[in-house]
């Protein structure tokens, strides 16, 4: 479908297919390459994960030794968070708003590729972390003046910021692309309160990561003065505060949360209507849900601070906050029972993994609780406990919703369908692995068990629990593995997916799998929230529009435009990645690392004003 | 490809790309990205605050300020703004040559304000107080240097477009441009007077 288009500018060639995923600035495409990209980080940050369990299968192992294991847990928390979680949402996004609403492209398709290429180099500097045998090991959160030069002065945590910073940029230019794109790309009649909660959780999310990664990226600024050029921010000899860092990390660690869990709970509300046969149980409710949990998000930072000594009332006032957060949440786990409740229900692997996220979202949300009371954090902070509430929100929570969002969508993004036996097998070991290895850890850290510390006594009495949590956790690995084998092999040879494969209610599906370039030869117009559901089985007749989408000529064809493909957002990319390396080589005090900082600079320009001046966008 | 066509083709797109809102897609996404922006700021202003007159180790924020010489820099950059604002009538207007003088004298007023602020920073480097002289060097150079670099940003910005209207080339294709870019202007205008106040007027405890 593309030729169409570049017969139509008058300029037909031919390009490589390696060529046309490099310059393409089709959302789809765009979005495919996140879910390979972030699922191959997901690979790394899981064998990492096996790692760890290995370590502490038994007591006084020295499988890894403390520094090794300092490296190990830091890098399996950043992989899962920045190159696994997020981009895996954000490969959604990219796939779905534009069919959702409607649209043929986002709106700012080349940023949309800059984003993914600024992704792929900033979780590549991170990673190669490892050839200099440098990897990041002041934790995820890199509290500092942990990471100051005196406390850390190897390329580890350079590492970390400069991967982090080029992250943070293609986090903040894809969410400002989502916003513009929800904002001011839908179809006709697709009011807000019609759109799909996937799109409204998106749209919450991007207004999230705009206001939350600056809050980062400052911390991180500062913390590259401290260390690179003598400033005296985290510098408590000077007078500095020792939690400043932590209130910049937590502001913006905080909302990171929902901007992972949120995404995942839009998902969620897309797979059960559909496997249930009816509409969504207060679609509302869940709308304005997701929107205060959005905005109460940026007042909770602190609860991840409980112990510093913030005094009493800080520490009440976040607690309450805290708790006030916990029951939109709980608004929206009623509104997925209820939408179950009486459906006609289909199960199938999508609607298993949702219903184990409701599951284990909601045991992970009550610890969630249980922690925001100040007392009781004082007990369970930095132990085992806190790693299993965080596990049952992203693990349980997001990632159960992302898969069962992978095995509902990948039809409409390959034009096959999974293998629905291995999914419900799939789906059946991940619930009971994953219980297997987590849910032990609440014993544990009430026990007593600190988290990161690489390895414990004998005569603990924590030598059964970690033995079975390891044993899990291979199991969930293995468990992983069949799914990668069903992903890849349906690749090829999976059942070909018609364009309504389970018979769902939103636009995406009103179109053939995979969709063509332009995704809707005629735009729609809408008139109802699950608006394909009313076409199908409304009082209107299907329209013709509908018709002509899922059949489109030649002549329907002819008169759509769509951006030309670009290289500039990979050149302007490129530029960063060069800024990043040239910083993190002058941390390790390389003559050269300006010129290659400063030749970034100029790539970064070249790219930006090429495309600027790029013909016809 | 003639200027003429070209106009047309956009104006084609253009009507194709209308819009939810009526906003057009770049005024939004600037929009959206000046809210990012602040707490971009923010997030240094409440450092420097937490920090505020801790200048043990350099002088003391009373002892080098130089509060008429800085109103008169400030003054200067708020009037870039007028400038701004004027360029942006003459285009209207229809008058692109005024536009462009207006242009390129918004422009020159943000490098007067960067020359100012090269010659602050400088004397106060000669009086003592730098990167690392004390949290009150620190906070201060990275702040009011931070947005230095938008107003060097918003002057590059502004030459090229400049440029492009010499070229002809904004009626056509970035109608819209210009005002795009004094939204950006009028932003780093603002965040000026907030850090004007929050850095140098609000007195220091002696």
């Amino acid at each position: 479908m593309a030729q169409v288009t570049t017969t139509q500018q008058g300029a037909q060639y031919r390009r490589s297919t390696i060529w046309e995923w490099i310059t393409t600035v089709d959302h789809k495409k765009i979005g495919i390459l996140y879910l390979f990209t972030s699922l191959f980080f997901f690979l790394i940050g899981g064998i990492l994960a096996m790692l760890i369990r290995t370590q502490l299968i038994v007591p006084d192992n020295t499988f890894l030794g403390p520094a090794t294991y300092n490296e190990v847990f830091t890098m399996h928390g950043t992989i899962m968070i920045f190159l696994a979680v997020m981009p895996l949402n954000a490969a959604f996004f990219n796939f779905l708003v534009p069919l959702q609403i409607g649209a043929r492209d986002v709106a700012f398709p080349r940023l949309n590729a800059f984003s993914y290429w600024a992704f792929l180099f900033g979780g590549l500097l991170i990673l190669s972390s490892f050839l200099f045998g440098a990897a990041p090991n002041a934790g995820w959160f890199g509290y500092a003046n942990l990471t100051t030069l005196t406390y850390s002065p190897g390329l580890n945590v350079d590492f970390w910021i400069f991967g982090l910073q080029i992250l943070g940029i293609a986090s903040v230019a894809s969410a400002l692309n989502f916003f513009v794109t929800i904002i001011n790309m839908r179809a006709p009649g697709m009011r807000m309160m019609r759109m799909p909660v996937f799109t409204w959780m998106t749209l919450v999310t991007s207004v999230l990561l705009m206001l939350a990664i600056p809050s980062l990226t400052i911390g991180l600024v500062e913390l590259t003065f401290d260390r690179y050029f003598g400033t005296l921010f985290f510098e408590p000899s000077a007078g500095a505060s020792v939690v400043l860092w932590q209130h910049l990390f937590w502001i913006f660690g905080h909302p990171e949360v929902y901007i992972m869990v949120l995404p995942p709970f839009g998902m969620i509300s897309e797979i059960l209507p559909t496997f249930s046969r009816k509409p969504l149980f207060g679609y509302p409710f869940v709308v304005y849900s997701g929107i205060a949990i959005g905005f109460l998000s940026f007042g909770v930072w602190a609860h991840h601070m409980f112990a510093v000594g913030l005094g009493p009332v800080a520490n009440s006032v976040f607690a309450t906050t805290t708790m006030l957060i916990a029951i939109p949440t709980g608004v929206k786990i009623f509104n997925w029972l209820g939408t179950l409740w009486g459906g006609s229900i289909v199960i199938k692997t999508p609607l298993l993994f949702a219903a184990g996220f409701i599951g284990m979202f909601t045991i992970g949300g009550i610890s969630g609780v249980m922690h925001a009371s100040v007392p009781v954090d004082y007990w369970q902070t930095d132990s085992y406990f806190v790693v299993a509430h965080f596990h049952y929100v992203l693990f349980g929570g997001s990632l159960m919703a992302i898969l069962g969002g992978i095995y509902y969508w990948y039809p409409k993004m390959f034009g096959r369908m999974l293998n629905d036996k291995l999914g419900q097998i799939h789906f059946w070991t991940v619930l009971i692995a994953f219980n297997m290895t987590f849910f032990p850890m609440h014993f544990l850290g009430i026990d007593g068990m600190p988290r990161r510390i690489y390895t414990y006594p004998d005569g603990m009495g924590w030598n059964f629990w970690n033995k079975e949590e390891s044993i899990g956790a291979y199991i969930l690995g293995l468990s992983m593995l069949l799914f990668a084998y069903n992903f890849i092999k349906s690749l090829r040879s999976g059942e070909i997916a018609p364009a309504d494969p389970w018979d769902a209610r939103t636009l995406e599906w009103s179109i053939p799998s995979p969709p063509p370039a332009y995704n809707f030869a005629v735009v729609p117009t809408v008139t109802s929230r699950d608006e394909f559901w009313e076409m199908k089985y409304g009082s209107n007749e299907q329209s013709t529009a509908q018709k002509t989408n899922l059949n489109p000529t030649a002549e329907d064809e002819r008169h759509i435009h769509l951006p030309p493909p670009s290289y500039y957002p990979l050149v302007a990319a490129g530029g960063l990645l060069a800024m990043g390396a040239g910083m993190v080589m002058h941390g390790d005090g390389m003559a050269v690392s300006w010129y290659i900082f400063g030749a970034g600079i100029l790539v970064l320009t070249f790219g930006l004003f090429g495309w600027s001046f790029e013909p016809n966008h | 490809m003639s200027d003429l066509s070209q106009a047309s083709q956009a104006a084609h797109i253009e009507e194709a790309h209308a819009t939810t809102t009526g906003i057009s897609h770049n005024k939004l996404l600037m929009w959206a990205f000046l809210a990012s922006d602040c707490m971009f700021f923010g997030s240094l202003i409440m450092t420097f605050m937490v920090y505020r007159g801790k200048a043990a180790g350099g002088p003391r924020p009373q002892d080098i300020w130089d509060i008429p010489y800085t109103s008169v820099s400030a003054a200067v950059l708020l009037l870039s703004s007028l400038a701004i604002v004027l360029a942006l009538t003459y285009l209207q207007r229809g008058n692109e040559r005024a536009f462009r003088i207006w242009l390129v004298a918004t422009a020159g007023l943000g490098l007067l304000f960067l020359g100012g602020q090269y010659y602050e920073f400088t004397t106060f480097y000669h009086e003592g107080l730098t990167l690392h002289s004390s949290l009150f060097g620190t906070t201060f150079f990275v702040l009011t240097g931070f947005h230095g670099t938008h107003v060097g940003i918003g002057v590059i910005w502004l030459l090229s477009l400049a440029w492009m209207s010499k070229r002809g080339k904004i009626p056509a294709i970035r109608a819209e441009m210009p005002e795009i870019v004094a939204l950006y202007w009028h932003f780093v205008d603002i965040v000026w007077i907030i850090i004007f106040a929050v850095v140098y007027l609000i007195p220091y405890k002696p």
